[in-house]
């Protein structure tokens, strides 16, 4: 609809677009400046901070990052997946234990196998929520049991392997050192999936029955449908964080990370509302990037590691009070 | 409400037995819980006291962090924070009963699980944060800060006081466990209140509709201090008995039971939606989730197969109860 009102009036010049894009894209925006701040400080305090860190900081950033992403799709559609972290541990130990001896052709279709699994996993979390009618949290709180304990049927330890060529996929550099393949996999991924769900019809549905479920059904918007597409969706971006697991570390942990309750979070400092039909997944990937970077300057402080940990707990309640204190005036007035 | 004159004299109708689950959830429940326990005698193993009072005393902590997850859900939240609070408790307790003795330990640490809960209850009352992410940021803070306290100390939690361990442990006669004189007022105070105080209403009125709650002159930003840290003392209660039941204290020694504790308590027929539910389903239904896992270990079956289908035990009951309790 934008598209057409500008190609309306032609005389919407450069600067209108810029300022459409600042008020859409606000949050991210000043994500963005938050990010650029704290790696000015980070130069700061560490003056040879530079290609090493990044590349470190981007590998470590990439399992949450997608996992924010599956968290905030399904959170955009009004739901939420307490499951991730276990989708993760399960999708993750399945690649590593068929991947074990397997010639590197054998592995690409072992990773397809592995994203058809997501899809699988997420279409059982969605249509159960979808059947029951018991609400979100409770059924994917179940779930976290279930695929976690799938994933303790695969493997017993840690254990299997990755192929080469994944691992080399998100390792090292891509044409210049500053740029890490894992930010460029990250990217791809996002661009080649969400973007043309977003555009398409099914995902205007999805922030619809998000953000009014009786509206979008009377709109003609089958909810259930969609529903169980969003969580498809998340599960296949948790299948892909687990394959990042097992690329990054060469094996298959069958233990859940503390993926699932950080995804809520990078979620919410993303600006993506619980209530659902708001927010992007950028968001949610800059509020990664942060937490991390934020982890990262702690150790170069030489502060107590553990102290980031509080920080990401302040920083979470912080932001979300501030945007509440915000959103709370702007309606009043 | 009009459905009651109409199939009054139809007591099997569907309607009846809806009516039941809903409003008497004990009694379908406690069904349950024996039908496990037959399950369980049918199985490998027999039902002995012993075994009963092993799990009962295992139940015990569950149903107080149940009791958490219960009064908050009533009002339309949910609190994240009870495990990191609980653990919180007890490794603070073993770390300072050596040097200040028992009654100042358990004192300190309950007042860091109040503060903690007041922090809470302020975000979530007064700042309007969604409790959810409240007490997961909460929940962080707390692990954090032990965390660095534990560096600090360069201490394990390995001297938990032998009160805690006699309490968490010991059982009179071999089938009253201790832990049931710290349990059995608190749930009577809690069951008490629910049903007959003010105070236990003014949480189902915020539950159930806050518009009304609020134009009723009820101030929901102070019921929601109150609850919090309530609930945050209760995790810390249940941190000491989680402390001397497994003779050890450890920062994230609580983490495995919190969502068990969402799940007991959405098991009893607390509605995570608020407003609807009570404490006494929650102590079935952390009985229900302990003999469950009591039954799936006795199968023999490895501990995967176990949490599969502890899991699929959750959605069945869940689904089970939502279907039924339903408005046709």
């Amino acid at each position: 609809m934008s598209a057409a009102s500008a190609a309306a009036e032609p005389q919407s010049n450069a600067a209108d677009v810029v300022r459409r894009v600042v008020r859409n894209n606000g949050w991210s925006l000043g994500l963005v400046v938050f990010i650029v701040l704290i790696l000015g400080f980070t130069k700061l305090i560490l003056p040879s901070y530079g290609v090493t860190g990044i590349q470190g900081a981007a590998i470590s950033i990439l399992p949450l990052a997608l996992a924010a992403v599956a968290q905030a799709i399904v959170v955009i559609a009004g739901g939420i997946d307490l499951s991730i972290g276990s989708i993760m541990a399960f999708t993750s130990v399945v690649a590593a234990a068929l991947m074990k001896g397997q010639s590197e052709e054998m592995a690409v279709l072992i990773v397809i196998a592995v994203l058809l699994l997501g899809l699988l996993v997420g279409a059982i979390n969605g249509i159960l929520v979808v059947l029951t009618r018991v609400p979100d949290i409770v059924v994917t709180l179940a779930m976290l049991f279930v695929w976690a304990g799938a994933a303790l049927l695969v493997l017993r330890t840690p254990g299997g392997a990755s192929a080469d060529w994944l691992h080399k996929l998100v390792l090292g550099e891509l044409f210049n050192e500053w740029i890490p393949k894992a930010a460029v996999v990250m990217l791809l991924v996002v661009a080649i999936i969400w973007i043309p769900v977003r555009r398409s019809r099914v995902g205007l549905s999805i922030y619809a029955i998000g953000s009014n479920q009786l509206a979008a059904f009377r709109s003609g918007v089958s909810v259930a449908r969609t529903k169980v597409f969003a969580y498809m969706l998340t599960g296949l971006f948790s299948a892909l964080a687990g394959l990042s697991l097992t690329a990054s570390t060469g094996i298959g942990a069958p233990v859940p990370g503390p993926y699932t309750l950080l995804s809520v979070a990078a979620v919410v400092l993303g600006g993506v509302s619980l209530a659902g039909g708001r927010g992007g997944v950028l968001g949610p990937i800059l509020a990664v990037i942060i937490l991390r970077l934020l982890r990262d300057d702690m150790t170069f402080l030489r502060w107590d590691p553990n102290y980031a940990t509080v920080a990401e707990g302040a920083i979470l309640v912080g932001v979300v009070m501030i945007g509440t204190l915000v959103q709370n005036r702007r309606s009043r007035a | 409400m009009t459905a009651s004159t109409t199939t009054a004299s139809t007591w099997l109708s569907a309607g009846t037995w809806r009516r039941l689950f809903r409003d008497k959830p004990l009694i379908p429940l406690s069904g349950l819980l024996v039908l496990l326990v037959v399950l369980f005698e049918l199985g490998p193993s027999s039902v002995n006291v012993n075994w009963m009072a092993v799990t009962v005393r295992a139940a015990i902590p569950l149903a107080i962090l149940g009791a958490c997850q219960t009064l908050t859900m009533l009002t339309g939240g949910i609190d994240l924070s009870v495990a990191a609070i609980a653990s919180m408790t007890g490794f603070l307790t073993a770390t300072l009963v050596g040097d200040l003795g028992l009654p100042t330990a358990l004192a300190i640490s309950l007042g860091a699980a109040a503060l903690a809960g007041l922090i809470s209850g302020i975000g979530i009352g007064v700042f309007r944060v969604h409790p959810l992410i409240m007490t997961l940021g909460m929940s962080l803070i707390v692990l954090g800060l032990a965390n660095v306290w534990q560096v600090q100390r360069r201490q394990t939690g390995a001297g938990v006081p032998p009160e805690l361990r006699e309490v968490g442990i010991r059982m009179f006669a071999d089938i009253l466990p201790y832990s049931l004189i710290i349990f059995v007022p608190l749930a009577a105070i809690i069951l008490f209140s629910l049903r007959r105080t003010g105070y236990g209403r003014l949480l189902y009125a915020v539950g159930d509709n806050p518009v009304a709650a609020r134009l009723s002159g009820v101030k929901a930003w102070q019921v929601l201090i109150v609850l919090y840290v309530i609930s945050a003392l209760l995790a810390g209660i249940a941190g000491f008995l989680y402390a001397g039941l497994n003779n050890t204290a450890s920062v994230s020694l609580v983490d495995s039971a919190l969502l068990p504790s969402v799940a007991a308590a959405v098991i009893g027929g607390t509605s995570i939606l608020g407003g609807r539910g009570g404490y006494a389903g929650t102590i079935v239904g952390a009985l229900i989730l302990q003999v469950t896992i009591s039954l799936l270990a006795s199968l023999g079956y490895p501990e995967a197969v176990r949490q599969i289908l502890f899991g699929s035990v959750i959605v069945l009951v869940a689904a089970a109860y939502t279907r039924v309790t339903e408005e046709s």
